[in-house]
């Protein structure tokens, strides 16, 4: 891929081959990272430079309250951070809302996908309302639902059943946790309805009513046809919703504010950095998330086999 | 005999999914017209009760609420800015990663992929030290930066697979008829690729109004501080005891760009969404 020679790319069948010119390719390669430049660099200005200067800073004994006492202390913020029970806890609240969110999005958002794909009627009006909750501010949403979930002004309690009227979800981890999630979930399933409407759409429907007309029942032409063909879909979205799920803030803030133990590895990192201005800390926290980020990617990848870089280029 | 089954199947889950969408946005509207005395004694219930009704007083209260409106004024602002910037460059990217051979694709491909992944809140803390220094802590600049770097990977994935669907063949003809590349790309490909654009901007400006992680860390007053930060500090810090249907009816108002946004273009928005993430 990094030759310079100008031939033709399976991507851009409309190139008629041609020899190769060596003046031209320069000059492409030139073009090109002339285009390139300005965006590259801003991407690495926000996010390169200020995660070494995080590395940086997570080496010392720094708090803004007193700037002037900056001690140079090794990794001793990072062997806090980690032997500390709250760290951990932290993270396994987490990895319980990724895992937990991310299943209900799939199941649901499959099923969305599946009756979006049959119909035929009302596209626009089902297209306008499942993209309503996608762009709703998150913390919109999270308000919405703590209000429902609330014992003195919300509905849930009366609606269901078999809740007491004046049950207080807030006054507990898991029931809160639940709110939580329910925001999370209610938010986050139209977008990954649309991703794996879109893997359904490139299912052949020759080879589904093939496999019907062999004698398949639904539930092995879901199985064996429809879910084997769209696994690159289903994969893709489940990386970037599981990624995004890991990185859950907003929600927790607006709702809980991570009392009753439901506070996420964000929140954490943020209370560090930013309420307590506990800077050498929060840099190590900082350094941790990232590197949590990047376990969980290679965890999925490595569990699917998703090749990303096929998945976005497209 | 099952396509009957099929068609009532369809029936049921299309009605499943519009109350799924809208039954909360429902909810928080018709909050929103519950009185303030009525939520504070407490009014469960998804419809205001009768005599707890308030009209349109949230909304008038909202409206006169000069923190929220300066909260609309920087949010739009910055919001707009970003996007503008933001697809701008992106279009350059995306035209070079979807058209030209360079060495470097990859790179500039995986950086983006990258960043998309960022948890941000990592961020944050050098993020709040190097805009202190530099004096673009509680700017619009301070935030419009974070914005554009976080949408360029956004803006640069829809944009190339946008990109490669277009007729390439135009800008070798006008290349032919000797135009250079740069006005192959400037009078061919630009008003062929406006609609693909347009969609990446719509995405873009999405994430930059829905931001809240920057909002409330790099801004400190009404200054910078954009709308979901000012409505999480509408009311103090007593996150337990909020006058309910006044933030309800400021987070109605906050979602009208939105709706109207997504009314005028649920097509692209959705192509947009899809573009480049299933051909894997």
């Amino acid at each position: 891929m990094t030759t310079t020679e100008a031939r033709p790319t399976s991507h851009k069948p409309s190139k008629p081959p041609k020899a190769p010119d060596s003046d031209r390719s320069r000059s492409e390669n030139r073009l090109a990272l002339k285009l390139v430049a300005l965006p590259l660099a801003l991407m690495l200005l926000v996010t390169a430079f200020p995660m070494l200067r995080a590395l940086y800073l997570s080496l010392f004994d720094y708090s803004l309250t007193a700037p002037d006492d900056r001690t140079f202390i090794g990794l001793s913020n990072y062997v806090t951070a980690l032997t500390d029970g709250l760290f951990w806890r932290d993270t396994l609240i987490t990895v319980f809302i990724m895992v937990v969110t991310v299943s209900f999005e799939l199941v649901i958002g499959f099923a969305f996908a599946m009756v979006m794909h049959k119909v035929i009627f009302a596209r626009g009006v089902i297209r306008t309302s499942i993209l309503i909750p996608y762009g709703v501010i998150t913390v919109v949403s999270g308000f919405a639902w703590q209000f429902a979930f609330s014992n003195t002004n919300g509905f849930v309690n009366s609606w269901l059943p078999f809740i007491d009227t004046d049950f207080n979800w807030f006054a507990e981890q898991g029931s809160s946790l639940v709110a939580i999630m329910a925001s999370e979930i209610w938010k986050t399933t139209p977008f990954m309805s649309l991703l794996l409407l879109a893997g359904l759409a490139q299912v052949s429907e020759d080879m589904i009513e093939a496999a019907k007309v062999d004698g398949a029942t639904w539930f092995q032409r879901l199985y064996k046809v429809i879910l084997p063909n769209m696994r690159a879909a289903i994969m893709v979205a489940v990386l970037f919703r599981a990624l995004d799920a890991y990185r859950i803030f907003d929600n927790i803030f607006v709702m809980t504010a991570g009392a009753n133990n439901t506070e996420s590895i964000s929140f954490l990192t943020y209370r560090q950095v930013i309420e307590q201005f506990q800077l050498g800390i929060g840099s190590a926290l900082s350094v941790l998330l990232f590197l949590s980020v990047l376990v969980v990617a290679a965890v999925i990848v490595k569990l699917f086999r998703v090749d990303l870089a096929d998945a976005r280029q497209g | 005999m099952s396509n009957v089954k099929e068609r009532v199947g369809t029936g049921v889950g299309v009605t499943l999914i519009l109350l799924w969408c809208l039954l909360p946005v429902a909810w928080i509207v018709s909050l929103s017209f519950k009185s303030q005395e009525a939520v504070t004694n407490g009014s469960p219930g998804f419809f205001p009760a009768s005599g707890a009704g308030a009209g349109f007083d949230n909304y008038k209260q909202v409206l006169q609420d000069d923190a929220f409106l300066l909260a609309i004024r920087n949010s739009i602002v910055v919001s707009l800015s970003a996007t503008i910037l933001s697809v701008a460059l992106a279009t350059l990217a995306a035209y070079a990663i979807a058209r030209l051979e360079f060495r470097g694709k990859k790179f500039v491909l995986t950086t983006a992929l990258v960043i998309a992944m960022f948890p941000v809140v990592s961020l944050v803390g050098p993020l709040f030290d190097m805009w202190r220094t530099v004096g673009l802590y509680d700017t619009w600049w301070g935030l419009m930066i974070p914005y554009i770097s976080f949408t360029l990977p956004l803006a640069i994935w829809t944009l190339s697979a946008f990109f490669r669907e277009i007729p390439w063949e135009m800008e070798q003809a006008a290349q032919v008829d000797g135009a250079t590349p740069w006005q192959a790309f400037r009078k061919v490909i630009v008003p062929l690729a406006a609609p693909g654009v347009f969609t990446a901007a719509i995405l873009t400006f999405f994430f930059a109004w829905n931001d809240f992680v920057f909002g409330i860390s790099l801004t400190s007053t009404e200054r910078a501080r954009p709308i979901p930060a000012a409505l999480s500090f509408f009311v103090g810090a007593d996150p337990f005891n909020r006058p309910a249907s006044l933030l309800a009816a400021a987070a109605v108002v906050a979602t009208i760009p939105i709706v109207v946004l997504v009314l005028f273009f649920q097509r692209k928005i959705v192509a947009g969404l899809t573009a480049g993430a299933v051909k894997g």
